[in-house]
């Protein structure tokens, strides 16, 4: 018993990771409160989001163990389940914000009370110093920061101690919702800046192991490629104290081992399971199953303008009639998410997004939009698919094949594996018929059209070219929902994106977790990782 | 003069691998880099753009010229660096002594289990061909290698821990409940022991019971196989039918004459199995989220992830001439040939 003892006596101290007691666990009846054990399907690789390389799954280290300056708000879901809500930006390390008069500036006051693991304030000089770390690492963080606008250190103040302000490049509505999303997450500078060195001044080699936040949890345990443990931070003051001391991350790769883990009570939530899983499991009753859409995101079809005959917009219209859209979404999709398709108009009624295009399985309509184009001999081309993403873009694959075969286009489908498929489908855009699936953290449609239908970007695997479309993405990205020029504008973007279909919605994905029935404050976010800020297990 | 002989062999063997290890380095290192796929790409993350991909590729060092990235790559591995794993964070040195020992206890533990099985069976069913010990044996061996290991292993999953939950919870080397003992060899089991904590040696064995008779099941077939076949042919020839026409113990023919005539290829076999099954096992690593060295080369290859392929490539030729050196020298010890008490 030295070196192993129960949680509940565990979690007072602050004990170094690396000696740290364990907590002795028999299965769900003797769980001891306060703790959930998670079956991930991934593997974190860094506990900093800013560093060169840093997978999606680690995205959830940020979320959970740093704050921002603002945060969004939660509303619950026609099913009852937690979302955050898009609409409401809320204070977290600031506890108010002005912008200036002239639209040049925010002035962001910090909360007197807010401290740091350590127990040291929150000062205006750690925000500077994160973001400033955020525009100047490079590499996705950056991106990340551009798209609110925030591209460089002068823009970022300190005014005083507990005052700071960001000097805006443009006024933008993106600026405050980036300041919310998980990169511009708030480090105490004062540790990181101890362990800077010559080679590495933003000590990107200590943050890499050992985060230092002010966040919800903290890690205390990285066994990389097996768990994580994270532990409540007892003086954080960004939200009510979450309902569970400790969360125990168990990497779990196979998604059969996990749907048993949880349906046995052995974890408490099964975070990311497969639709198939999501639908047998809600089936079955003995655990709740969550399923939220994704939003502003849609599995898509892609056809590349690069090659001739998706430069007609006859036989793109053509290929949209004959993808068998319901036996899809059966199939691969197992019935969970939101059917993209059956739109009733051409013209699109409100701005809602993501909303059904205007196209259904209709392969008279299809043979004839075939016959009016350049190709109505039929041509023969190849359907590109992510094998990483096999489970939905296989069978969806097969099905667009058996369809496009009906109205003479012959095709083969080509399994392309992970890493080579982000170079062939969107850097170099090389691949005719492709499956996508962008979702875009911030919003707005004007947000997914800027990524995905302009040349050049890096979602437009279809090299779509569209003039009208470019004017009306620029004109209208920055400017605030309540401009009376930006719903016409989306509505005229939504009109030609239904129009020319370079991309053929399919459907909108959902986000599938299983969890045990006493599990409560299971919440998605836009970045589909795990939040267990709002974790609880009430005592039976 | 037997010893020195031995030692002088040895010292020829391992010098005859220096070449072949270095053709190992550099044909890894040219093949990765062959590999299609951009890693900057990849690693640039989900929203990068051109100029994001091109800080990774100059931060990760693959803007340079190949000549020369290989000679860096040179001067790492003389000083003991084999890089980071880009994919998952770690150096490779260290996610490879934390998941070889993980493997190798797995792969040992499996082999001894279908040897203590196979090995006897394969005598047995050599001793009575037709009989039913035969048959079993030819059933087992078909069984063995027609199940695909990913199969067998959630069978025994849905077995033993879902339905009848004698089995504990299939999540990697150790329930979370208990801490890893104190590494002396890298096997929970045995560092359990060693650091006299009964409990956790009982709790990372019991962790270990499903995958390892997962992949004995599996490596039973051709064992059990070779033996049957190097008995039948030791048991037929010249020497075997003078000793018994010379009135021998039909014991001491067969397991000290027969016996030890047939252990030569079987040495040979089990030395293919142990290393085919030590990389190969990436599916059972998969069912019982094992950290093994098999996914971790795996994923690192999707991803393009050189540095990892790399170590992982030459910590498996390493252990691939220090296995055939064992092999050499416990042929030595076997055969009657080349033994000291010839």
């Amino acid at each position: 018993m030295q070196r192993r003892t129960f949680l509940k006596t565990a979690g007072a101290a602050t004990i170094g990771a690396a000696s740290l007691p364990f907590l002795k666990f028999t299965p769900a009846s003797a769980a001891p409160t306060g703790v959930a054990v998670v079956a991930y399907n991934g593997t974190i690789n860094s506990l900093d989001i800013h560093r060169t390389g840093t997978n999606r799954p680690s995205y959830q280290i940020a979320a959970n163990c740093y704050d921002r300056l603002v945060s969004f708000g939660t509303k619950e879901l026609a099913d009852g389940s937690l979302s955050y809500d898009y609409s409401v930006i809320k204070p977290d390390l600031a506890e108010s914000w002005t912008t200036a008069a002239d639209g040049s500036s925010i002035t962001f006051k910090l909360r007197a009370d807010a401290v740091f693991w350590d127990g040291s304030p929150v000062t205006a000089e750690d925000v500077k110093w994160s973001l400033d770390r955020a525009v100047s690492l490079g590499g996705f963080p950056a991106v990340q920061m551009r798209a609110g606008s925030l591209e460089k250190p002068e823009q970022f103040v300190v005014v005083d101690d507990k005052t700071f302000r960001i000097d805006l490049i443009r006024k933008s509505k993106l600026t405050l919702p980036d300041l919310a999303v998980p990169v511009p997450m708030i480090i105490n500078s004062k540790v990181a800046k101890a362990n800077a060195t010559a080679d590495d001044p933003w000590a990107t080699e200590y943050l890499h192991r050992n985060p230092a936040g002010s966040g919800a949890f903290k890690v205390i345990r990285w066994d990389p490629g097996q768990q994580f443990v994270y532990e409540r931070n007892e003086k954080w003051t960004s939200g009510p104290l979450p309902g569970v001391k400790r969360v125990v991350v168990r990497e779990v790769p196979s998604q059969a081992t996990s749907r048993a883990l949880v349906e046995r009570g052995d974890v408490q939530v099964a975070f990311n399971i497969p639709a198939k899983d999501a639908k047998e499991l809600a089936a079955m009753g003995k655990v709740d199953v969550v399923g939220t859409p994704i939003e502003n995101c849609m599995n898509c079809l892609g056809l590349n303008f690069n090659f001739e005959p998706f430069k007609d917009k006859n036989v793109r219209q053509a290929v949209a009639y004959s993808v068998p859209y319901a036996d899809i979404f059966k199939v691969a999709a197992y019935g969970q998410g939101v059917p993209m398709w059956g739109g009733e108009s051409m013209s699109p009624k409100d701005i809602s997004w993501p909303q059904p295009f205007p196209y259904d399985t209709d392969y008279d309509k299809a043979k004839d939009l075939m016959a009016r184009s350049a190709f109505a001999g039929g041509f023969e081309s190849t359907i590109s698919m992510d094998l990483s993403q096999a489970s939905w873009m296989e069978p969806t694959a097969l099905l667009i094949q058996e369809g496009l075969a009906k109205i003479g286009i012959k095709t083969t489908v080509e399994k392309i594996p992970g890493a080579n498929w982000r170079t062939a489908n969107l850097v170099e855009k090389r691949l005719p018929i492709h499956l996508e699936n962008f979702g875009g953290w911030l919003n707005y449609p004007d947000y997914y059209f800027y990524w995905c239908y302009i040349k050049g970007h890096l979602f437009n695997a279809a090299n779509y070219h569209n003039p009208e479309i470019e004017a009306l993405v620029d004109a209208t990205l920055h400017i605030p929902t309540d401009d009376p020029a930006y719903a016409p504008n989306v509505k005229r973007m939504l009109e030609i994106a239904f129009e020319d279909v370079p991309r053929i919605p399919l459907w909108q994905p959902s986000l599938n977790s299983a969890m045990a029935k006493n599990l409560n404050g299971y919440e998605y976010w836009f970045h589909r990782q795990l939040d267990v800020r709002k974790f609880d297990i009430p005592a039976s | 003069m037997g010893w020195l002989q031995n030692a002088r062999m040895v010292g020829m063997r391992v010098a005859h691998a220096i070449p072949a290890l270095f053709g190992v380095v550099l044909v890894t290192f040219i093949l990765t880099r062959a590999l299609p796929g951009d890693p900057a790409a990849y690693f640039a993350g989900p929203a990068a753009d051109e100029r994001s991909i091109q800080q990774i590729r100059e931060t990760l060092g693959l803007d340079r010229p190949l000549p020369e990235q290989f000679l860096l790559y040179l001067g790492d591995l003389a000083s003991g660096d084999l890089g980071v794993s880009i994919s998952t964070g770690q150096p490779v040195l260290e996610e490879l002594a934390r998941r070889l020992p993980a493997s190798l206890e797995l792969t040992l533990g499996a082999l001894l289990i279908s040897i203590s099985l196979a090995v006897p069976m394969g005598v047995l069913a050599a001793m009575h061909p037709g009989r039913p010990i035969d048959h079993l044996c030819r059933i087992v061996a078909t069984a063995g290698v027609s199940l695909p290991t990913f199969f067998t292993g959630l069978a025994l999953v849905f077995v033993f821990y879902y339905v009848l939950g004698w089995a504990p919870a299939p999540i990697g080397r150790l329930d979370f409940a208990y801490l890893p003992p104190d590494h002396v060899t890298g096997f929970y089991v045995i560092d359990a022991l060693i650091a006299g904590d009964a409990e956790t040696a009982t709790a990372a064995l019991g962790q270990l019971l499903l995958p390892m008779i997962t992949l004995a099941l599996f490596t039973l077939a051709p064992i059990a196989r070779m033996t049957r076949g190097a008995m039948l042919q030791a048991l037929g020839s010249d020497f075997i039918r003078t000793a018994r026409a010379a009135g021998l113990d039909r014991r001491r023919v067969v397991g000290q004459y027969a016996f030890r005539n047939a252990m030569l290829p079987l040495v040979t076999t089990l030395g293919m199995v142990f290393s085919f099954t030590l990389g190969a096992n990436v599916l059972v690593e998969k069912v019982f989220a094992w950290p093994g060295i098999g996914s971790f080369a795996v994923e690192a290859l999707v991803v393009s992830d050189y540095a990892a392929v790399q170590g992982f490539v030459l910590t498996m030729a390493l252990l691939f001439v220090a296995l055939n050196l064992t092999i050499d020298v416990l042929y030595t010890l076997i055969d009657p040939r080349i033994g000291s008490d010839a």
